[in-house]
């Protein structure tokens, strides 16, 4: 039953007021709208339609789990089913944020408990959730359906246990790359046998075994199932009976690809692909062999998203497999496959969309191979559409990204990881300035960077004339000095998320984004040249900021090694750990 | 961390230069591509300190740190938690060192070459390349295709037990390295594992100057100067626990061993001074 307000139906007779809608049909035409960019315009124009909005709002997204208590959101929305939540600043994935820091669910959880007890949906990324946490959840809202968690940490597969035995109604459970203890498998064990409404079910990032028998008979029993991911301990042959029972898959993610088999198994394992014709997703391929990736050829007709991020996939192989996925749109393998492998992508792959090429070794010293810059152009020769590209290499030319520009002008986000800090153009050894000059030059519609190599405040000055849509800009041992910063602050007006490290900007650019700060989600500056005394100021002067500095405990000087700003209209944080200095 | 004080396991507020073994001995080719020998050479230092021509990242702008040996206390203790991989040698020439490019960068490589000969071995730096530690752990244990001990990653369906001793100890522990993600992790889950076997040897070396017994001695004993912390790696090799990153070390791990700083050539005393300096 959902809440109802009730209002009176203004009384008026005056013909010059222009007639409003009831609330009842505005709140209807307002439900309709989907994207919270939207609702938020939406919930502008007037008190009444701010109303309307809050009212008919159903799923709400937390990009910072800090800048928003749980209170006043409740208060806000009172119809929430759907949450999606934010924790950790994203450098914390590469552990530059201590552990114990903070962005615990457990608070919401009990808030939503009482406001939202029709609670269906909570995704959450960098959260800290705990099994108790999981056991409360499961037990507090009767019509929970959606769990997905990304780059989580602080539970084990207790917590999902707790889920499965609980959650009579769940859909989906999406266990993407976590910090998770895994203690065992059984948790897929404890999904009763009268539950049939499952329709995801990833755990491909699990390792523990699970009892093959309960999976084949929940995949059987549950006939809505959409999409599986399975983890490196099913085998190929327990694929092919899972594939039976449900050829209606869209998204499928396999365990091991490699296995003994014998002839007539090889032929049942073809079939059972073969009978797959709505497989647009395809991931796992643990240890995938020349010898086995034929049989994927025909369900890779109609394949649109290929995750060989895990396969140490040669370059032959690689080719071998997309010349059956011609509607390939986005792509994801590691650096095995070298240029060889990428000029494939772009003689097989004309509709591809999104390309991200993993290092396979990143810390081996001895690495000969990997991708280079002639990769990266075969690929955008051949993809004209490619607007999403993250890519990892050991070297770069400012000309190859130039030419990799000009051949896609329209990249939407660019992630450029040239992995050895401070490394210049390999040719000319000059700054890589020219490189991303080209790019924020060329791509009007830039939302996301990332930049690498030797970098000057050239750079920066690029970015802040050009860049007039980055959203987010990620920076890393570059730069000469505080003017770069400053460009980039005072330049890019779309600018919301701003994470720098390793970079020598101090207090005097920190303090040139005073105005800018709260139309931004949040700024990390880590091992810059910013002190305490910069950060205080920056605290004093913007109170609707919550500055917070990490600092190990002990230390005791003037620098602000890790700094955090964001803005929030929760306050000051109060669960902060000892070594989280709010200021 | 960019003052040198915090940077207590690279020791650079230790005592100089040429002191008695560490027990880290490079056993590994050197860099025999001529660069920076210095780097790889048998050094006669204390773990945590280093010769004074060595030209350090003063400045500290980045966590990268070189040519630096130094004890399982400093390495552990890492009070920004930031590895310094010395193992193949830090170079002070290479890059990440300075992370205030004012001057124009070294000529890290010749050009138009292959990276291999050319490049100076990689610093690595915490967090970088960013990429996710999920990811990270499974390419360690998902090695290529020619790597021999796949198998035996996968049989064990994800777990990775070592044997650990500790000099002294009547019996062996395991652990299994796939339950922790730091060295910080395992070093805690030792200590607590062979809390038994080390009280009764706290004992009046006077090292530590906190007041309560137990588990501060024990700190003090295992971070401090009494023991070590070593592992055999694949090649067989005897190594210091804490050089490579957390998922290099995990899979090349055999076994553990707690050894006795004394066993060390000739490194309790000048341990036992360090430790009393750093109190």
């Amino acid at each position: 039953m959902e809440c109802k307000r009730k209002k009176e139906w203004p009384e008026s007779n005056d013909s010059n007021r222009p007639t409003t809608f009831p609330d009842e049909v505005l709140e209807r035409v307002l439900s309709l709208l989907k994207s919270h960019k939207d609702r938020s315009s939406v919930s502008l124009v007037c008190k009444d339609w701010y109303n309307a909005e809050r009212w008919s709002r159903s799923h709400v997204f937390i990009g910072n789990c800090y800048s928003v208590s749980p209170e006043i959101l409740t208060r806000r929305f009172p119809n929430i089913r759907s949450v999606t939540l934010k924790g950790k600043p994203r450098f914390s994935d590469f552990n530059l944020v201590p552990p114990n820091w903070g962005a615990d669910i457990h608070s919401w959880l009990l808030v939503f408990a009482k406001k939202y007890p029709l609670l269906q949906e909570l995704k959450l990324k960098r959260m800290t959730v705990t099994d108790e946490s999981f056991e409360f959840l499961s037990l507090s809202f009767p019509n929970f359906k959606v769990l997905s968690l990304l780059s989580c940490d602080g539970f084990s597969t207790d917590g999902l246990a707790a889920i499965a035995t609980n959650c009579k109604n769940l859909t989906e459970l999406d266990i993407q790359e976590n910090g998770i203890d895994d203690k065992n498998g059984n948790w897929l064990s404890c999904f009763p046998e009268s539950f049939t409404s499952l329709e995801v079910l990833n755990f491909a990032n699990l390792h523990s075994d699970v009892n093959f028998d309960a999976l084949e008979r929940l995949v059987s029993r549950c006939k809505s199932f959409k999409t599986l991911k399975v983890n490196k301990s099913i085998t190929l042959e327990q694929l092919q009976r899972l594939l039976v029972h449900a050829p209606q898959l869209v998204e499928l993610g396999t365990g091991i690809f490699s296995q003994e088999l014998t002839a007539q198994q090889y032929s049942e394992l073809e079939t059972a692909f073969n009978n797959c014709k709505n497989i647009h997703t395809l991931s796992g391929l643990w240890t995938a062999t020349a010898q086995f990736l034929p049989v994927l050829y025909r369900a890779c007709a109609n394949l649109t998203f290929l995750n060989l991020s895990y396969s140490t996939l040669d370059g032959d192989d690689l080719a071998k497999l997309l010349v059956h996925c011609p509607n390939l749109r986005r792509l994801w393998v590691l650096d095995t496959v070298e240029d060889k492998g990428l000029e494939a992508v772009g003689s097989y792959c004309p509709l591809l969309e999104e390309l991200r090429v993993f290092p396979a070794d990143p810390y081996d010293q001895d690495v000969v191979h990997g991708v280079t810059e002639a990769g990266f152009i075969a690929v955008s020769g051949g993809c004209p559409r490619l607007h999403y590209v993250l890519y990892f290499c050991h070297q770069m030319t400012n000309a190859a990204v130039a030419t990799v520009v000009q051949n896609c002008p329209d990249f939407t986000h660019f992630r450029l990881c040239i992995m050895n800090p401070h490394q210049p153009d390999y040719l000319t050894d000059e700054p890589m300035d020219e490189a991303f000059g080209a790019v924020v030059k060329t791509c009007t519609k830039l939302q996301r960077l990332a930049v690498s190599g030797l970098l000057t405040d050239l750079t920066f000055e690029y970015i802040g004339k050009y860049a007039k849509n980055l959203e987010t800009l990620s920076v890393a041992f570059a730069g000469n000095s505080d003017w770069g910063m400053q460009c980039v602050l005072e330049g890019c007006p779309k600018l919301r998320k701003l994470e720098i490290r390793d970079s020598p900007f101090g207090n005097a650019a920190l303090l040139s984004g005073l105005e800018k700060y709260e139309s931004m989600r949040s700024l990390w500056m880590s091992d810059c040249n910013v002190t305490m005394n910069g950060a205080r100021l920056l605290a004093k002067e913007m109170p609707r900021l919550n500055v917070e500095v990490i600092k190990e405990e002990g230390i005791n000087n003037s620098k602000a090694d890790k700094i955090y700003v964001y803005r929030s209209v929760a306050g000051p944080r109060r669960d902060a750990p000892p070594f989280v200095f709010t200021l | 961390m960019s003052v040198p004080e915090e940077q207590d396991y690279v020791g650079l507020t230790e005592l100089p230069s040429m002191e008695k073994g560490s027990d880290k001995f490079s056993q590994r080719s050197n860099g025999t591509t001529g660069l920076n020998l210095k780097a790889t050479e048998l050094r006669l230092g204390l773990p945590g300190s280093e010769s004074p021509e060595r030209d350090v990242a003063g400045a500290g702008k980045s966590a990268v740190v070189c040519g630096a040996k130094r004890g399982f206390s400093d390495t552990i203790n890492g009070v920004s938690a930031k590895w310094a991989l010395s193992g193949n040698g830090g170079s002070e020439t290479s890059l990440g060192k300075d992370s205030m490019p004012n001057s124009p960068k070294p000529l890290l490589h010749e050009k138009k070459q292959p990276q291999i000969s050319a490049v100076p071995p990689k610093e690595q730096v915490v967090g970088w390349p960013p990429i996710r530690s999920f990811r990270k752990n499974s390419m360690a244990s998902n090695p290529q295709k020619n790597g021999d001990d796949e198998a035996e990653a996968e049989a064990k369906g994800g777990c990775l037990y070592v044997k650990v001793s500790m000099d002294g100890a009547p019996y062996l522990r395991k652990v299994d390295l796939k339950n922790f993600t730091s060295y910080r992790l395992l070093s805690s889950a030792l200590e607590k594992m062979f809390r038994c076997f080390t009280i009764s040897q706290c004992g009046s070396h006077g090292i530590s100057s906190h007041d309560n017994l137990s588990e501060s001695r024990l700190k003090d004993l295992l971070h401090g100067s009494e023991y070590v912390l070593t592992y055999e790696d694949k090649d067989g090799d005897w190594m210091l626990v804490g050089d490579v990153p957390w998922e290099m070390f995990t899979a090349s791990c055999k076994r553990l061993r707690i050894m006795k700083s004394s066993e060390a050539i000739g490194l309790a005393p000048r341990a036992m001074e360090k430790c009393k300096s750093r109190n």
